[in-house]
């Protein structure tokens, strides 16, 4: 009897299954169908863009006949052009480099710097560790705005205006979340590894560096990823405190060349676009394990 | 142990205060300073008091509803983007824990666009807003419910993945024995997620709604890419009007740094609740 139900549902699933298989397929096609928009006109000549910006023609095919249609097809396209032109406009290969760089040395600072001071404020107690892990905490619910006046006028003074300078930014905006985070780790971490460690003769950094620091492993992946995603994508501090003639990050890159021609070249746009979402796609697929389980880990911390 | 560690803290602790204190401390101290006082840069200013604060109303004695406006516009975006997000989010994530083919593809896809930053992101979709208004000779930013709905579209689309994978662990986390228990006892399919899947996932429908609320408060990027503030300054978002306060037109720094302010009590204000709000329900399991 029961065996039979068993069967009964399973078979129920499977063609359950089946039916939203194929709802959830075209709904996913759905969702990423902006950027495949996107990457569509990315190779279409200016003009072109927005007079039938979903099809392949110039026209849609039901305003102009198949004959027409077909000739305008040849007409939209124009191959790389609007790459070619985007990349010379924006400098694009210089932008990625300063983003690469950028986001690159700020993760290591960050994840480098503040597991360490993790470490040292969860074992030493005083008043100066308790007062730097309300500082961590506080400074978590401060938004950028609160900052951001007095944040770029002090790393003009400081000469913190270039890639290097502004991973130190990154560090001290950045230091409240990861502390906040390693801390959270550390105090889950038994003591009597680090002490067995100690009376083995280790100094209080040989016993970080080869002992706490891979033990923490799992939070320095998560910590990366969250502030990677953060540091690629940011927008508004790299604007204010480089000095935006001389360095441009992507999203400043992207979002220049609107307003230093007042209208938008739409050609170059979609190109840059495309160009722009290529990294992020690769890191994701690369990377995708650790970003889902870094997600999941900030949400329930943060 | 910690006797031997204590002399270290020029190597554990000062890296992370120094930039800590340049990048965070002193902006926010003098922040707060400088809202009481009228400047153009950080080191030529002049206290006047709460003018700032008042001028942020009231503008030659005239009333100026802008920031309130920005305020209240803010505040329908969140609330409407709170909705939209979970519900759409949890619906997703139910659907993607039935175990059915492809999961993994579809949530790879569901999550890429969160992946995209703000900026990338809206001019995305400004050019798909355009071109299908266009028909219509139309922009995004005719009027202000155009840009509002716009704005809607661009955050829902970016964070539902997010919050989809934040809902995904917690319906995972679910103990199966209790899910058990409700089938022997004949709970039809509402009943179970009225009673069994809700109840059990208020923790993360918690943590999800504020992290959707803070991130709509925030908003930024996508308002500037996406509408700049058009038409008007009626699509504004409180953090767009700070940032045109203050540098989009000269004398008014003081002004902007004195709605900064408010903002930040607002943003802690909300962010101060969610922390009661989780710690009580800890506590409760």
């Amino acid at each position: 009897m029961a065996k039979a139900s068993d069967n009964v549902s399973t078979v129920r699933r499977a063609k359950h299954g089946g039916v939203l298989t194929t709802i959830m397929a075209v709904i996913c096609f759905l969702w990423i169908s902006p950027i495949l928009v996107v990457i569509l006109n990315s190779f279409k000549r200016k003009a072109y863009i927005f007079k039938n910006p979903f099809g392949i023609s110039s026209q849609p095919l039901a305003s102009i006949g198949f004959e027409k249609w077909q000739k305008g097809i040849s007409k939209t396209f124009v191959g790389f052009l609007n790459y070619a032109n985007a990349v010379k406009k924006t400098n694009f290969f210089q932008c990625f480099g300063y983003s690469i760089f950028i986001t690159v040395a700020s993760v290591f600072l960050i994840v480098l710097c503040c597991s360490m001071c993790a470490w040292y404020i969860v074992r030493v107690h005083n008043t100066a560790t308790r007062a730097i892990y309300l500082l961590c905490l506080f400074s978590m619910i401060v938004p950028f705005q609160m900052v951001m006046f007095t944040l770029s006028k002090f790393a003009n003074i400081l000469h913190l205006s270039n890639p290097i300078g502004i991973t130190i930014v990154y560090l001290g905006f950045g230091a409240g979340l990861a502390v906040f985070m390693f801390t959270g780790f550390v105090k889950s971490v038994p003591l009597e590894i680090e002490e067995a460690a100690m009376i083995d003769g280790c100094t209080p950094p040989q016993t970080y560096f080869r002992v706490v620091m891979p033990i923490m492993k799992p939070t320095i992946i998560t910590v990366a990823i969250l502030d990677a995603m953060w540091i690629w994508n940011d927008y508004l501090l790299p604007a204010l405190v480089l000095n935006i003639n001389k360095y441009k990050t992507i999203p400043i890159a992207v979002q220049y060349l609107k307003q230093s021609h007042g209208q938008i070249d739409w050609g170059a746009m979609m190109a840059v676009l495309v160009l722009a979402i290529i990294p992020i796609v690769a890191f994701y697929i690369a990377a995708q394990k650790y970003i889902i389980e870094g997600v999941m880990a900030g949400a329930v911390k943060g | 142990m910690e006797r031997a560690m204590r002399k270290y803290w020029p190597l554990f602790v000062l890296p992370t205060m120094i930039a800590f204190t340049i990048g965070f401390i002193v902006p926010f101290v003098y922040g707060i300073w400088l809202s009481f006082c009228k400047f153009t840069t950080v080191t030529d200013f002049k206290f006047v008091g709460l003018q700032n604060y008042t001028k942020i109303f009231v503008v030659n004695g005239e009333v100026d509803t802008t920031f309130l406006h920005s305020l209240w516009y803010t505040t329908l975006f969140t609330v409407v983007t709170v909705l939209i997000i979970n519900v759409i989010a949890f619906v997703i994530a139910m659907l993607l824990t039935k175990g059915i083919k492809g999961t993994n593809l579809f949530r790879t896809a569901f999550f890429l666009p969160n992946l995209i930053g703000g900026i990338v992101l809206s001019y995305i979709w400004l050019m798909i807003f355009n071109s299908f208004l266009a028909r219509y000779s139309k922009t995004i930013v005719s009027t202000q419910w155009y840009a509002f709905w716009g704005l809607v579209l661009v955050v829902c689309w970016q964070q539902i993945g997010y919050m989809m994978i934040i809902y995904i662990a917690g319906i995972q986390n679910i103990p199966g024995d209790i899910i058990e228990a409700a089938k022997i006892d004949g709970a039809s399919g509402w009943q179970m997620l009225r009673y069994v899947t809700i109840p059990m996932l208020m923790p993360t429908i918690t943590i999800c709604s504020f992290l959707t609320l803070t991130n709509g408060f925030k908003l930024f990027d996508q308002n500037l890419a996406l509408t700049g503030g058009n038409p008007g300054k009626l699509s504004e978002l409180l953090a767009l009007n700070i940032y045109d306060t203050m540098y989009g037109t000269t004398g008014w720094q003081g002004v902007g740094q004195a709605k900064a302010v408010i903002f930040f009590i607002l943003v802690a204000f909300i962010s101060v609740a969610q922390n009661k709000l989780t710690t009580g329900k800890e506590v409760e399991q």
